[in-house]
């Protein structure tokens, strides 16, 4: 069964902070080597749910299984096959990008020839083999988060989970964080969870998860959800989705 | 990237190469801070050279083991302000976790597979041995004054400054499960490090307290810093003090407990309280 599982699989999952629900029962699939958008407003849950997926705290209800091994169950085997970028900078600014990432290596017990070889690999796949020795301070903000991608792969995760992470940038950096991630997922066969509020990152054959409110009010291919809103954009279905809510999706 | 073979680890070499990581990161930012080195110096050291010095005909200290003889005040207040270092160090790194959870580098290190007690343990760990170059630095410049500390009272105290920057680094661990918000320096210094600091043995004998207060005296006593002060006074005179050796140990193990069950994402306290980054 492990054999043909999700890379993650979120069932029925609800949390709630004191009074307040942030997740009412959640139900979410990414595939194998496949790239999922995860679209809603700020506030709508979607730290939440990384939160929970990355297991800084448990879920109450449900479960998360990713490449079918249950993250509470088997937290370490879970967590190993899984890189994450959060949407807060996470790089110390004072260290190189190389120490950075070795550190980041040793957190997945690497050490060594193969975590020297691994970063140098990584950090030309993400086109910045020439920053290695450079702090990171001196980086700009699209090559900060080409380093967190690069970082988020050194244990040659299966599974990489992305929380808005073109927020604050430019177009053109914008346009190659999606390019390295979407090459990854081709190229590399990676499934990729991408949690995002802006559309323009969506492409019509991506599956779509709408989350508001802590709910998942629409699910499918992103053309089939713009189709279903009578032909309009996803931004458009978007907002019909959600006419209630007081953000404006861009 | 799922051709590439991994040499990865999680067996008793991971958990060495992920602390020995740890390590190496908190000993690199350590040395990029040179002003937090320097301002951890010269706090002790001004307590040292001014208010020992200005104090010194004022307070006298009779003969109280672990001394053989009359010391200079400066001499008796020396282990307090080393240890001193080590709380202010204590403070200092659970604010940053809680800074750290803010920005996100305490989430990056939660996602690694190793428990997280390892993780909380090697963090803990990585603080001491910063500490620890700091006190032995502290040391090293006092020994210029009229310290008297036996030469080999300096490799004695090696544990003893361990297992003291353990305890006060796992009562900061647990402050930074509590604190949810990063909040300022001074309600650290007002509601922890202050009343720490002066309800203990560090600036004056406790049968000097008894004399004042009986009350305070008995603060004094069960004030967990008091013991860790005790035991490096100890050990830098050679000698051994068992109740504050088991004080100090019992302390580090039920803080430090209750800091990995307060991490725990299954029964901690971060679920329940909106968490890091929300």
């Amino acid at each position: 069964m492990i054999h043909d599982s999700p890379a993650l699989e979120i069932t029925q999952v609800s949390h709630r902070f004191g009074a307040r629900k942030a997740l009412d029962d959640v139900t979410l699939r990414v595939g194998r080597g496949q790239f999922t958008a995860l679209l809603g407003p700020n506030g709508a849950g979607k730290t939440t749910l990384f939160s929970i997926i990355t297991r800084l705290y448990s879920n109450r209800s449900g479960h998360v299984r990713i490449f079918g091994r249950d993250l509470q169950r088997e937290p370490s085997a879970a967590l190993a096959e899984m890189g994450v970028v959060f949407q807060t900078r996470t790089l110390d600014l004072d260290l190189t990008v190389r120490q950075n990432l070795g550190y980041h290596a040793s957190l997945h017990g690497m050490a060594g020839r193969v975590a020297r070889a691994r970063i140098e690999h990584l950090l030309a796949r993400v086109g910045l083999s020439d920053r290695a020795k450079d702090k990171v301070r001196t980086l700009s903000g699209g090559q900060s988060r080409r380093i967190e991608i690069a970082r988020s792969l050194i244990h040659a995760p299966r599974l990489l989970l992305l929380d808005e992470a073109t927020v604050g940038l430019d177009l053109a950096s914008r346009a190659d964080i999606v390019r390295i991630v979407r090459d990854l997922v081709r190229e590399d066969g990676l499934s990729v969870l991408w949690a995002t509020h802006i559309f323009d990152e969506v492409e019509p054959a991506d599956s779509v998860y709408v989350l508001h409110s802590g709910k998942i009010i629409a699910q499918g291919r992103s053309d089939e959800i713009s189709a279903k809103a009578d032909g309009a954009s996803l931004a458009e279905a978007f907002r019909a989705l959600t006419e209630n809510s007081p953000e404006i999706a861009r | 990237m799922s051709d590439v073979t991994l040499h990865r680890t999680i067996g008793i070499g991971g958990y060495g190469v992920c602390l020995a990581g740890i390590i190496k990161r908190e000993l690199l930012k350590f040395l990029n801070q040179k002003e937090r080195f320097l301002s951890a110096l010269v706090r002790p050291l001004i307590w040292l050279f001014i208010f020992a010095a200005g104090f010194r005909n004022t307070l006298g200290v009779s003969i109280i083991p672990p001394y053989e003889t009359y010391v200079l005040y400066e001499a008796y207040v020396t282990p307090g302000l080393a240890v001193m270092i080590q709380l202010f160090a204590g403070m200092q790194s659970s604010l940053s976790m809680v800074y750290d959870r803010e920005v996100g580098s305490m989430r990056v290190l939660l996602t690694s597979p190793f428990p997280r007690w390892s993780l909380l343990l090697a963090k803990l760990f990585a603080g001491v041995i910063v500490s620890v170059v700091q006190v032995y630095v502290f040391l090293f410049i006092a020994s210029f004054w009229d310290i008297d500390i036996p030469p080999l009272g300096y490799v004695v105290a090696l544990p003893a400054f361990v297992l003291s920057g353990l305890m006060l680094g796992s009562i900061g661990l647990l402050m930074s499960s509590q604190i949810k918000q990063l909040e300022n320096f001074a309600s650290v210094m007002n509601f922890a490090i202050f009343p720490m600091f002066f309800a203990s043995s560090a600036l004056y004998p406790l049968w000097r307290m008894r004399e004042a207060s009986e009350t305070l005296y008995w603060i004094c006593l069960f004030n967990p810093f008091t013991h860790t002060v005790e035991l490096v006074r100890f050990a830098l005179y050679l000698q051994f003090e068992p109740t504050s050796f088991v004080v100090v140990v019992a302390v580090t193990l039920v803080t430090f407990a209750l800091s990995a069950l307060a991490y725990d994402p299954g029964r901690g306290m971060l679920g329940r309280r909106g968490g890091p980054g929300e």
